[in-house]
């Protein structure tokens, strides 16, 4: 097989699913904006202006998206080792209330070179922590990793309530906790004057750092490899050596401390302070994220920027159409993505194979 | 195209049928008939498109050209709900049957006697019992279908096709997870269905079988049909060379000889076994296959009094002891679900030991880990490929390295450059087509995927092998090379302990044969001794 077909393979395995379910969804769209009287064309390009169109629209896209590229992750390192992870919104939550917590304790003094580092890795072990839960009962007891993350975002985002509102840590008539400055990720509005105002910051830096770190351990590491066999057959994996429930405990400790360092987008890069309920959905939005991204952490980046686009443009269509239309459309997405999958590869199958003479066919 | 023309009326008739898969062309112009009465065998190598010819014909996949018709009619396109009311029945190589469901509910599923709102269990089973007695199917209506081995299971599919009415029953490799015993009762099913009037179609890939119940055969070979002709007038020789498109060197009871059969005898003394598969062929086709005696050493694996618990009992494998010397093959005959499964996962280390201890080179493995265990030289060819044995989505590559990966690191990442290089080498070794190691594996057809297998279980320096159905659903051309390997290995020094459903095939290879049954080997005995007479009633529990 030449290069070239090996790629149309992997465009039509891969992409087509994702642009297919991208149409539908502009196709639902348009219906859904004529029904409210208006015109497609005025609404998307509305969107788009409100969105590509100026500084604070991307600076705003690009905050909204940093957070999403870390539960996405979160949730296609879960996939790719056979994981349903449903935790990412709580592993989320309860990273970002490590990293508040730390930067509370920490002495006014220390330099923000020692503090923000320290505050990341509270991060990423707040939301190890929850993670490694569902991965040790799933390893152990044999306890579904869909139900354990589930039930855990409900005791965790409790917890935090709990933690915040009964133990005297946040501000009085407030659910969040007091301003640390010491930690304070830059936002990019210090560097690029063009962004005053969006919430963007220094955290994108690594979510990109991040993005590129999951592509090596997946598909160059030899953990990656193990990860992976695990997921696509499990048994073949443990017949070969690799000890599956140790790789579903660390895929689940991984997956946990990405989203879990997701949470410092907010907390270090936006208001300074732990807020309950910042995480709003981002941890759930992160499934979406994964699935339309393919559980690759490329298709992941891009998954996040065009749902961060949508989430934000819904503000800017707000006097044409109601902005919950977005939040159909999101839907929409999901929806598509998960139905074309299969459908477009039966479609590939039952086009009449032009391909077949340049292709060897089984020997 | 010389297909012959069957006399008298046609069951089925089907001219160029044409079928694609994306981009793979899995019928490229096939054509079958099927004369009224007749039991007719399509036959060919893995992936020459016997399985999807007969899913068109079973309304599975609509062709993508060509016509299909069934007793006359033209059905070309038609869905399996139309074939079953045209009574065309097709059981399945993977059983498609309920098992928390009895076997009379199996039976009746979809068409159940009813009383007024409720299932009428009572007239369920009269039914089934009936049929039973007219066509000496034999069955136990209320048992549990998940308590039936294997060969029971498809009698219950054969039922189900026929309670359905069907007069053209279509079986897709039906003897591939049967025991011996087991594939003469089927024969002797089939024959008496026949009697009742219908009109059977089988896929096989054993030669042997088809000699000896199939009226006539059809050859297929890269979506082709070859041939067509009738079993009387032709032999194995001539249908192996039709499927494979050249000459196949075949033993007495239709298996593969391995190439290192024309080579120069070993030093060893070849045994009275070698004179026993070359008597009854021409000295031409054989001229020295070299199977070893059994060694004096030490032994290479010794297991002592193990016992081990499997799904439904405790004693799966119930204190067993057994050695394999340098050298050697030992062939484990015996109907399958009596602990076979369960000692090779427990040697591997995919099953927990209760008591007893396994020894290799004289090191107690019993403790170790699967990892550990492989480290050590025990390497598995696993009975289910699939679900064991590949990462189906992994490239050739990748999956040539599957539990080696740790070789093919450098600081935590996968060398890519000496992954593909050592690929290369394999698939080469191993004649893997098609050769390019990015593929993935599930691209490959099942003799090439299997052979994937093999030579990742058989690096140089292993000292074990445990080769479990190694070549089930594999084509004669790859039986051959992977029965040469085997061989190869033998020649080297190394102890295999082999299991198979296929009775030739352990006679083919062992040096000493054992008969498992329930639990023990109930009989040991050097492979001069032993012949499908003597090993049948140890296997079915008749003698002890």
């Amino acid at each position: 097989m030449s290069a070239t077909t090996t790629a149309t393979t992997a465009f039509e395995e891969g992409l087509l699913p994702t642009l297919t379910a991208l149409l539908v969804a502009l196709v639902a769209g348009d219906l859904l904006i004529l029904s409210y009287g208006q015109s497609p064309s005025e609404v998307w390009r509305l969107m788009l202006s409100g969105t590509w169109g100026n500084a604070y629209g991307i600076g705003q896209v690009l905050y909204k998206a940093t957070t999403l590229v870390f539960t996405g992750l979160s949730v296609a390192i879960g996939l790719r080792a056979g994981l349903f992870n449903i935790g990412a919104e709580s592993q989320l939550a309860a990273g970002g209330f490590a990293a508040g917590v730390l930067g509370l304790l920490l002495p006014e003094s220390l330099t923000p070179w020692l503090a923000i580092p320290v505050c990341l890795l509270a991060a990423l072990l707040g939301g190890a922590l929850v993670g490694v839960i569902p991965g040790v009962l799933r390893a152990k007891f044999g306890a579904h990793e869909v139900i354990a993350t589930i039930m855990l975002n409900f005791i965790v985002l409790a917890f935090l309530n709990w933690a915040i509102s009964a133990t005297g840590l946040a501000v009085t008539e407030t659910l969040h906790t007091p301003v640390v400055l010491t930690t304070a990720i830059p936002r990019l509005a210090a560097y690029v004057p063009m962004f005053h105002g969006s919430a963007a910051n220094g955290t994108i830096l690594l979510a990109l750092l991040t993005v590129v770190i999951v592509a090596w351990l997946l598909f160059r590491a030899r953990f990656g490899y193990e990860l992976r066999a695990v997921g696509l057959q499990p048994l073949a994996a443990e017949s070969s050596g690799i000890r599956v429930p140790r790789v579903w405990i660390t895929a689940m400790v991984l997956a946990g401390g990405i989203a879990g360092l997701g949470g410092t987008n907010f907390v270090l890069g936006y208001k300074n302070y732990f807020e309950d309920g910042f995480s709003g959905g981002a941890g759930f939005l992160g499934i979406a994220v994964a699935l339309v991204g393919r559980n690759n952490p490329f298709g992941v980046l891009l998954a996040a920027l065009f749902f961060a686009t949508l989430s934000q443009g819904g503000l800017a269509i707000h006097a044409l159409v109601p902005k919950q239309m977005v939040e159909v459309l999101e839907g929409i997405v999901i929806l598509a993505v998960a139905v074309s999958v299969p459908e477009v590869r039966r479609l590939l199958r039952a086009r009449p194979a032009k391909a077949a003479a340049t292709t060897p066919v089984k020997a | 195209m010389s297909v012959e023309t069957s006399p008298g009326p046609f069951a089925v008739r089907m001219s160029h049928v044409q079928k694609f898969f994306g981009p793979v062309q899995a019928n490229r112009d096939a054509s079958l008939e099927v004369g009224v009465g007749e039991i007719h065998a399509v036959v060919g190598e893995n992936g020459a498109g016997k399985s999807t010819l007969l899913r068109v014909l079973s309304g599975m996949y609509a062709p993508d050209g060509g016509t299909v018709e069934v007793f006359g009619r033209d059905v070309t396109g038609w869905s399996t709900a139309d074939a079953i009311a045209a009574g065309v029945g097709m059981v399945h190589q993977h059983f498609m049957l309920v098992p928390t469901l009895t076997v009379a509910e199996n039976v009746v599923l979809g068409r159940e006697p009813m009383t007024g709102l409720t299932y009428d269990r009572a007239s369920a089973e009269s039914a089934l019992e009936k049929l039973s007695r007219e066509t000496g199917l034999a069955c136990v209506p209320s048992r549990l279908v998940s308590e039936l081995s294997v060969g029971e299971a498809q009698r219950v599919e054969i039922l189900k096709t026929l309670y359905r009415g069907a007069k053209l029953l279509i079986l897709d490799e039906p003897t591939a997870v049967l025991s011996p015993p087991e594939v003469d009762e089927l024969w002797r099913v089939l024959r008496t269905v026949r009697a009742a009037g219908a009109t059977i179609v089988l896929v096989t890939h054993k030669l042997d079988e088809l000699m000896e119940v199939t009226d006539r055969i059809t050859v297929m070979r890269q979506g082709n049909t070859v041939t067509g002709m009738r079993t009387s007038e032709t032999t194995p020789a001539a249908i192996a060379t039709a499927m494979v498109g050249r000459a196949v060197r075949l033993d007495a009871s239709g298996m593969p000889i391995g190439a290192d059969a024309g080579g120069p005898p070993d030093q060893m003394i070849i045994s009275s076994a070698h004179d026993r598969i070359t008597e009854s062929l021409p000295a031409d086709i054989v001229s020295a296959p070299a199977p070893t005696p059994a060694y004096t050493d030490t032994p290479r694996l010794r297991l002592t009094a193990v016992t081990v618990a499997g799904s439904r009992s405790k004693t799966a494998v119930n204190a067993l002891s057994l050695t394999i010397a340098p050298g050697e093959i030992l062939g484990l005959a015996g109907v399958e679900g009596n602990g076979q499964t369960e000692l090779i996962e427990a040697i591997a280390g995919l099953r927990a030991v209760t008591s007893g201890t396994i020894t290799v080179d004289g090191t107690d493995v019993t403790k170790y880990s699967i990892g550990k265990r492989l480290a050590h030289g025990i390497t598995h060819i696993p009975e289910d490929r699939h679900a064991r044995g590949l990462v189906l989505d992994y490239s050739i590559a990748d999956n040539l390295i599957l539990g080696r990966q740790k070789q093919f690191s450098s600081s935590g990442a996968i060398n890519r450059a000496r992954t593909l290089a050592f690929a290369e080498d394999r698939i080469k070794a191993f004649d893997i087509r098609p050769t390019d190691p990015n593929l993935p594996a599930r691209a490959l057809s099942g003799g090439n995927q299997q052979k994937i297998v093999v030579a990742r279980e058989m690096p140089a320096d292993f000292r074990v092998l445990l080769a479990a159905q190694p070549t089930r659903g594999v084509d004669v051309g790859a039986i051959e090379f992977i029965h040469d390997q085997l061989r190869a290995a033998r020649r080297a020094g190394k102890a295999i302990l082999l299991v198979s459903a296929e009775l030739h095939e352990i006679l083919a290879l062992s040096d000493r044969v054992a008969v498992m049954y329930r639990g023990k080997i109930v009989t040991e005995m050097p492979r001069a001794a032993a012949s499908e007479e003597v090993l049948g009633p140890w296997m079915t529990g008749a003698q002890s």
